[in-house]
């Protein structure tokens, strides 16, 4: 009896002491599931250079933000950025961390990688249910020399509100007034057509499923899977294949002025540019309640943007500029207090 | 067992249980009902704080809420209409889909089979009943799904789709996923159920009237018709409406088949949603605050009654079973 519960109490004591250790530098953060991979990753490799354990659950952009609005964790992640007034009165702060693009994936006998050239406005039509085949005049007249079958368009989208789909209705908001009308941008949107699927593997499985079908997923996710994807038109009236020089030459283009650095990086200018890239965002408190964690946090991203960069374009994500980085760290400074003093010092 | 039931309730607690440990009993029964307690108020928490929560929606939307068949999040206009629909339709054609072959495996396992295989197959039909609804979900969307896509859905659009009449309930691209397909996983999900309350309650029958039965020289399917369905047929309603139970609130396996999409169409190959599978799907992308949140509450909250409903129908023709 009295030597179990020795052993039970070393046993505790070597627990508690090991828990407290983790504590010490342990972040936690909710949101959105389209970073996940890089954050993860940057986590991983981060931790042993800084120290830091970061705790990072991909449960979506709406939790995420809600989260960090009652402050149940240390910072939120959101794939849409919040507005100023949204930010002013949760009394938050927001970056950028890391961008991606969107690519449309599709299944028609015959048609090969980046073979298929589309603009916005066709796809808009499509996902309104005013386009319905693939032979339709206005699709043959852009892809000469392709021979398009008399087959059904099947649209396929996320079921589950997302991010991405967030960013794929702006896209098609930003091309077309009727969809704009119509439609209109969110998480989850009223699509007039099609079939819905879960997560990107849904519809990418949907895709893979449905001759005939159109998608969009994350570019990360269309390459691992060897998924078909297609050309798009950009303003500049250009078809770009998705390639990483094409995300960077939109990245480039972005005006990051924009309040709580919200920039859109859809449908830019630039000859080379890729029209879907969008950045994702990491929401902070400005008043932490815990300086030091607030401080690990902005440590962490600190170190990600300075060594991370490498490890995001493995994952087909797109780094940010480092002038954007400079713009984020002079934010920290002036917009994180405890008690009037900065948790960031430059 | 019968026995020592009857004599543990019959006979009064002897003295002896009483004379030693009086505060460890006491204890032990209030944790007991404690525990018992516990269920109804967390029962009764959840479908208030359900309540609660979907208020706003409910006052926002009135009782249109119920049938209206907008679904916008980007306008705000949100109404359970579809999912509504979506939930019944799917869990009618399961218990459709699923009710004859449960009969045809209880049938076999207490008449048909000889003794040496009721056991496995009586064990298989209940393993079905284990596997998750993720497996099930998968396994529809990775491998059902191309099928129907590919030979089923086609067939019956040229050959049922022409047929005047119900024709239209077979019309449509050949998605794959869709209302039937979803139907189809439910019903193999809720078949364990059915099948095993019918084979338990047929076997309840008493042997001496089956045995009347074959004496007068009654096949066995007329003793099954004349003899055993009559005896059990509100347990064997009550073990289907166990079944609709659990169809109407299974999502995972629906989420990935059903196609999502917030319409209703004629066709049983078009795409639709259910209750349960809008509030898994919208979930994770609702802030607190809005109203998006409080209609998915509100959608649970008609899930909840609806379930409430349908199981209480359940246990209800079931209480002679459970009785006895």
């Amino acid at each position: 009896m009295n030597r179990r519960s020795l052993l039970l109490g070393t046993g505790a004591v070597a627990l508690a002491s090991r828990f407290a250790h983790a504590q010490g530098a342990q972040i936690t953060g909710a949101g959105a599931t389209f970073p996940n991979p890089v954050y993860q990753k940057w986590a991983e490799a981060g931790k042993a250079a800084t120290g830091i354990t970061v705790n990072y659950q991909s449960v979506g952009s709406g939790a995420g933000i809600n989260q960090i609005r009652n402050r149940t964790v240390d910072f939120g992640a959101s794939d849409a950025p919040l507005t100023v007034a949204q930010l002013t009165e949760a009394n938050l702060m927001q970056f950028p961390a890391v961008m991606g693009s969107l690519v449309p994936i599709v299944n028609i006998p015959g048609i090969e990688d980046d073979q298929l050239k589309l603009t916005g406005e066709i796809i808009a039509e499509i996902y309104l249910g005013k386009i319905t085949k693939w032979n339709d005049q206005r699709i043959v007249e852009m892809n000469a020399g392709l021979t398009l079958p008399n087959l059904a368009i099947a649209p396929a989208y996320r079921a589950d509100g997302s991010g991405t789909t967030f960013v794929w209705v702006s896209y098609l908001s930003a091309v077309s007034p009727e969809w704009k009308e119509k439609v209109g941008v969110g998480t989850s949107v009223r699509f007039p057509a099609g079939t819905g699927a879960r997560g990107n593997e849904g519809v990418a499985g949907t895709v893979k499923n449905i001759r005939g079908a159109i998608g969009y997923v994350e570019n990360a996710y269309a390459i691992t899977n060897r998924l078909v994807t297609t050309q798009l038109r950009n303003k500049a009236g250009n078809f770009v294949k998705p390639t990483q020089e094409a995300f960077i030459a939109a990245a480039s283009n972005a005006d990051w002025t924009a309040p709580g650095m919200a920039a859109s990086l859809i449908d830019q200018h630039g000859a080379t540019s890729w029209p879907i890239v969008s950045p994702t965002f990491i929401l902070l408190p400005k008043n932490p309640t815990d300086g030091a964690r607030s401080l690990n946090v902005m440590k962490f991203f600190d170190w990600a943007f300075k060594n991370g960069a490498t490890l995001a374009q493995q994952l087909e994500y797109i780094p940010l500029p480092a002038t954007v980085q400079t713009a984020i760290r002079t934010a920290w400074h002036n917009e994180v207090k405890v008690n009037g003093q900065p948790v960031w010092t430059l | 067992m019968t026995q020592a039931a009857a004599i543990s309730a019959g006979t009064p607690v002897p003295a002896r249980a009483n004379s030693g440990g009086n505060t460890g009993d006491a204890v032990f029964a209030l944790a007991c009902r404690a525990a018992g307690a516990s269920v109804l108020l967390l029962l009764g928490g959840i479908i208030v704080s359900l309540f609660i929560g979907g208020l706003p929606a409910f006052e926002k939307f009135g009782v249109e809420f119920l049938w209206s068949t907008e679904w916008d999040p980007v306008t705000e206009v949100f109404g359970a209409g579809v999912s509504i629909y979506g939930t019944v339709v799917t869990a009618i054609i399961a218990i459709v889909l699923a009710v004859p072959v449960a009969f045809g495996v209880a049938f076999t396992l207490t008449e048909l089979a000889p003794n040496w295989l009721r056991r496995p197959v009586g064990t298989a039909v209940e393993l079905l009943a284990a596997v998750p609804s993720i497996i099930y979900g998968m396994w529809g969307f990775f491998l059902i799904a191309p099928i129907m896509a590919e030979y089923v859905q086609p067939l019956a659009i040229d050959t049922l789709g022409e047929v005047p009449g119900i024709g239209f309930l077979f019309q449509g691209p050949p998605f794959g996923t869709g209302i039937f397909t979803a139907a189809l996983i439910l019903a193999i999900m809720i078949l364990p159920f059915i099948a095993a309350t019918m084979r338990d309650v047929f076997s309840q029958v008493p042997a001496v009237y089956k045995e009347s039965a074959y004496g007068l020289g009654c096949t066995t399917w007329e003793v099954m018709k004349g003899v055993v369905l009559p005896y059990t047929r509100v347990s064997v309603a009550g073990g289907i409406m166990l079944g609709l139970g659990r169809a109407l609130g299974e999502t995972m396996a629906v989420t990935f088949v059903i196609g999502n999409a917030n319409r209703i169409t004629t066709t049983l190959f078009g795409p639709g949603n259910t209750i349960a599978s809008v509030v898994a799907l919208e979930f994770g992308e609702s802030e607190t605050g809005s109203l998006k949140l409080a209609a998915l509450l509100a959608l649970g909250f008609i899930l909840f009654v609806l379930s409430f409903i349908v199981l209480a129908i359940s246990r209800f023709l079931l209480r002679s079973r459970l009785k006895g």
